[in-house]
């Protein structure tokens, strides 16, 4: 299993060429191989959410995708939603509507969130509700969270 | 003295919440050394059975694996100890940090591999040959208890908890209400799963423990004790921690494991879990089933109850030996009037994974029993549910009072309330009349709604000291070194609150550091709600002092007197305004190379006794046996709020736990004691699909008298009650007192429940 593949993973637009054998998943190969660490490992199998980035525009499980498939994809993290000292909306309407507490879930929602939304900007209420049933979260109980990420599709549409 | 709160009672931003926005929180997983070796454990694949041998020459055959350790080598360190409750009679249930001669359960560990990367060590994990032979698994704590080891049974240990005559009150009692009921086994769950990055500093003897949580300074001592080390020479360091709930942070085998392998290779040791093993290693809790009777009046005037209680422990005493049991039968009265109390709970073993605390831990299982109990007196007299618990509240002017029970080493007073008050509050902020009115309406279309209710008092502020030390820098910030820790709650926000109006800062220059054993001798940690009582007062008393200090000091400076200064928003001020400038608090620090500190310590022998009541209402599917919530409110009365919105986070937070208990979560077995609960695919915990939006009323009707704020904890009582309501509003949606007698109510007990017709479990 030591045989390592030589491939390139596009983080925050920023290049990192690195050799992973090719079992290995995306998310070990984020946080290990690139050093962004803020994408969190919460279940490794798919089903919590915490790991969730944005490949080619669409939110995913990183545990449950292989570094060498991400080869050649622009991905994104939560390192990369701030502009500087200026927060993300997202990250902003999750501060302003205590949608954290431990913080651990937080990068997986964001990135889902914000995915969404991007995605489908004028998504349903309903809809939404959805999406955000998809990732765990054990602080919280759900309710600021959907809070700030409908506060936060407004702020994104302007 | 000091002027008006600022800061306390407002729902501030969090302090924490920037880095972990930004993705810059370290977790454990996050730490990392150079040239660490990771640990992977060899966990028991069956419940129970003898080791005959372990061959690991095939996974120490793989280039890059380093070392395989069985329990011969780690033969020398002691089981682990108890941190709470810790019986003397349980003590030969403790357990190992590697399994010897005997496996108790499925996950226990067995092996531990050291190798140079995560994969490989995983890779060589599934090399090992385990050699087991077999025995039958003890799977249910109600069966008679069987063999543990030499003379001892699984039965490790019997607890009592009595007060008054209660064989006579049931001999003279006007009726008897007797049930049976049980609770799951379930758990916290954090979603940051366990960590342990050990490393050893050869130079200056230092061993260090990164990854720790909940109660670092006890840990460190523990794991000096158990390796033989001197106390001086350990030192543990909290990071982020994603989520705690009681599980959290207590000391397991594997934090053991990777201190005595970083001593004996010299090389940083990581270890992190991942989610199957988190579901069958880390903490269990909540497993009990209960015998308990009520013996009443004609008016449903609780005279005395009684229960016998079977606690199921798992395969071994950890940290928490008797905390569980114990809190279950001393916090079961509850805010009622019980003349005569008996409690007899059997701790048991068997052979599934151990058990500890759990947000609420022994309450959310004694709530649940006492509530169910009132809502069966109030059935067996013929009144509401409402007007039962108004006959039996202890009263707001029998206030302090004391239930003649000890837990935790100290005695049970409730310190302060009004638990009517509460009642009528709760019922308001439901709009109660009006919900029993439109369920009744939708009742009698067809629908199957219904609403429940349920009282509870909460524990909280155990001490007994805290100690902080608190530092005005040169750069305008202020340090507060604390000896609490932090699971994700809001510590640091809190005690800068606190910090902030005692002292006359803003408190986001306060910097509030918790869980560095080399900052601060000593501390208690974060467990039992009881940070923001415990450190929020020495915090706010440390403040205080500093305050004074910076005063005098600054006189001195200002050529003035102390007492014709204050300090404002950070600014040394003149109370005259006109006789000269003022100070920044930053630039009296720099004219002080020698520091400007102060330190105090805060120390209580009694606990501080939140107090609330949840009203559920719900829908139930009488096809698929689905629960839904629809309505759900939350009154609870925490004596002083510091921060209303992170208060309403704990409540919000803590009430999506209980309906996990409640509903969804519970780790199942097979006969033979095979794990059936190891993904979150099986383990189900509520999504935002399940957790309805709540009103939540924060009261501070009650401050308690114990502390100058009059603050109570609020870290568990969104948790406690969450079964027993949503069993009461089941029972009332089915139109069936007395159905629901099992949590979780999952759809199949539902189902059974529908098709039985008639009332399970009551007698």
């Amino acid at each position: 299993m030591s045989v390592k593949d030589n491939i390139t993973l596009s983080i925050n637009g920023r290049d990192h060429a690195i050799a992973v054998e090719p079992r290995r998943t995306l998310v070990d190969a984020i946080r290990e191989d690139c050093g962004q660490t803020g994408t969190h490992i919460g279940c490794e199998h798919g089903i919590c959410g915490a790991c969730t980035v944005i490949v080619d525009g669409d939110p995913v499980r990183s545990c449950l995708m292989f570094a060498v498939q991400a080869a050649g994809k622009k991905i994104r993290t939560v390192e990369g939603l701030a502009d500087g000292d200026t927060l993300h909306p997202m990250q902003q309407a999750f501060m302003d509507h205590h949608g954290l507490q431990c913080g651990f879930c937080t990068p997986g929602f964001l990135m889902l969130a914000v995915g969404v939304l991007e995605r489908e900007p004028d998504i349903s209420d309903d809809d939404l509700l959805d999406v955000l049933s998809s990732n765990l979260c054990r602080c919280t109980g759900y309710q600021n969270i959907i809070k700030a990420v409908r506060a936060a599709a407004k702020e994104m549409k302007r | 003295m000091t002027a008006p709160a600022k800061f306390v009672g407002r729902s501030v931003p969090r302090l924490e919440d920037r880095p972990l926005l930004r993705g810059e929180g370290r977790f454990a997983a996050d730490i990392s050394f150079p040239g660490q070796w990771h640990m992977r454990v060899v966990r028991s694949p069956v419940a129970h059975g003898i080791i005959k041998s372990i061959d690991a020459s095939a996974a120490l055959a793989l280039p890059g694996v380093h070392a395989v350790w069985t329990n011969a080598d780690v033969a020398h360190i002691p089981p682990i100890p108890f941190r709470l409750t810790g019986l003397k009679t349980l003590e030969p249930y403790r357990q190992p940090v590697l399994a010897k001669d005997v496996v108790r359960y499925v996950g226990e560990p067995v092996a531990v591999i050291f190798a140079e990367n995560a994969y490989l060590a995983e890779d060589a994990a599934d090399l090992i040959v385990l050699d087991l032979e077999q025995r039958r698994a003890i799977m249910l704590a109600t069966e008679e208890p069987g063999f543990y080891e030499h003379d001892r049974s699984t039965e490790a240990g019997v607890l009592q908890k009595t007060y008054g005559d209660v064989d006579a009150a049931f001999r003279n009692a006007h009726s008897i209400v007797s049930l049976e009921l049980s609770v799951g086994r379930h758990s916290g769950v954090p979603m940051e799963t366990r960590g342990a990055i050990a490393r050893y500093d050869g130079e200056k003897d230092i061993l260090e423990m990164h990854g720790a949580a909940k109660v670092p300074h006890w840990n460190r001592d523990t794991i000096a004790q158990m390796l033989g080390r001197k106390r001086e020479s350990v030192q543990l360091f909290e990071g982020y921690v994603g989520g705690g709930f009681g599980i959290r942070g207590e000391i397991y085998p594997e934090d053991v494991l990777v201190c005595a392998a970083t001593l004996k290779f010299r090389k940083p040791i990581k270890w992190i879990e991942d989610r199957r093993e988190h579901l069958i290693a880390a903490n269990h809790s909540r497993e009990q089933f209960h015998k308990v009777r009520a013996a009443i009046d004609p008016e449903g005037i609780i005279l005395a109850i009684d229960d016998e209680f079977f606690h199921d422990n798992g395969a071994y005493m950890r940290t928490h030996a008797a905390t569980v049991p114990d809190l279950t039968a001393a916090m079961l009265p509850g805010p009622y009037r019980v003349p005569s109390y008996r409690a007899q709970g059997h701790i048991r073993l068997t052979n599934k994974t151990p058990c500890g605390t759990y947000r609420a831990p022994g309450r959310y299982e004694s709530s649940f029993v006492r509530e169910r109990l009132l809502d069966a007196i109030a059935e067996n007299i013929g009144v509401d549910k409402i007007e039962i618990r108004r006959r039996n509240l202890i009263g707001k002017s029998a206030m302090p009072y004391k239930l003649s029970l000890e837990t935790l080493g100290t005695h049970i007073i409730y310190d302060s309330g009004d638990y009517a008050g509460l009642l009528d509050k709760a019922l308001h902020l439901a709009d109660w009349e009006n919900l029993q009115k439109q369920l009744d309406k939708r009742r009698a279309k067809g629908e199957t709604v219904g609403c429940g209710v349920a009282m509870f008092v909460e524990k909280s502020g155990l001490g007994p000291f805290d100690t902080v030390k608190i530092e005005a820098k040169s750069d305008g910030s202020v340090e507060v070194i604390t000896g609490v820790a932090s699971l994700g709650q809001g510590v640091e926000t809190a005690i800068a609150q606190i910090c902030a109006d005692a002292l006359g800062v803003n408190y986001g220059n306060i910097k509030v550091i918790h869980g560095q054993t080399n900052r601060i001798d000593q501390g208690m940690g974060a467990f039992a709600s009881r940070v923001t009582v415990m450190c929020g007062e020495a915090a706010r008393m440390a403040a205080a002092k500093l305050r004074l200090e910076v005063l005098k000091l600054a006189a001195e400076l200002m050529q003035s007197k102390a007492e014709l200064l204050d300090l404002i928003d950070g600014q040394i001020v003149r109370l005259n305004s006109n006789s000269g400038p003022s100070m920044p608090l930053s630039e009296l620090a720099r004219q002080r190379p020698e520091g400007v500190f102060a330190e105090a310590t805060f120390e209580s022998k009694h606990m501080v006794y939140p107090y609330g009541v949840h009203i559920a209402a719900v829908r139930v599917d009488a096809d698929t046996g689905g629960v839904t919530i629809e309505r759900y409110a939350i009154a609870y009365d925490v004596g002083k709020a510091v921060n209303p919105k992170m208060i309403e986070g704990q409540i919000a937070g803590g009430l999506a736990q209980g309906v996990g208990g409640a509903l969804l979560e519970e780790f199942l077995y097979d006969e033979a004691g095979e794990p059936l609960s190891v993904t979150f695919a099986d383990y189900l915990m509520p999504t935002a699909r399940e957790i309805p939006e709540i009103s939540i009323l924060i009261t501070e009707d009650a401050p308690s008298p114990l502390n100058p704020l009059g603050l109570k904890g609020a870290g568990e009582g969104g948790a406690n009650p969450v079964g027993a309501a949503i069993a009461s509003a089941i029972d009332d949606a089915l139109q069936r007192p007395g159905s629901v007698t099992r949590l979780p109510v999952s759809p199949q007990r539902l189902k059974a429940i529908l098709n039985q017709g008639g009332c399970d479990g009551r007698k």
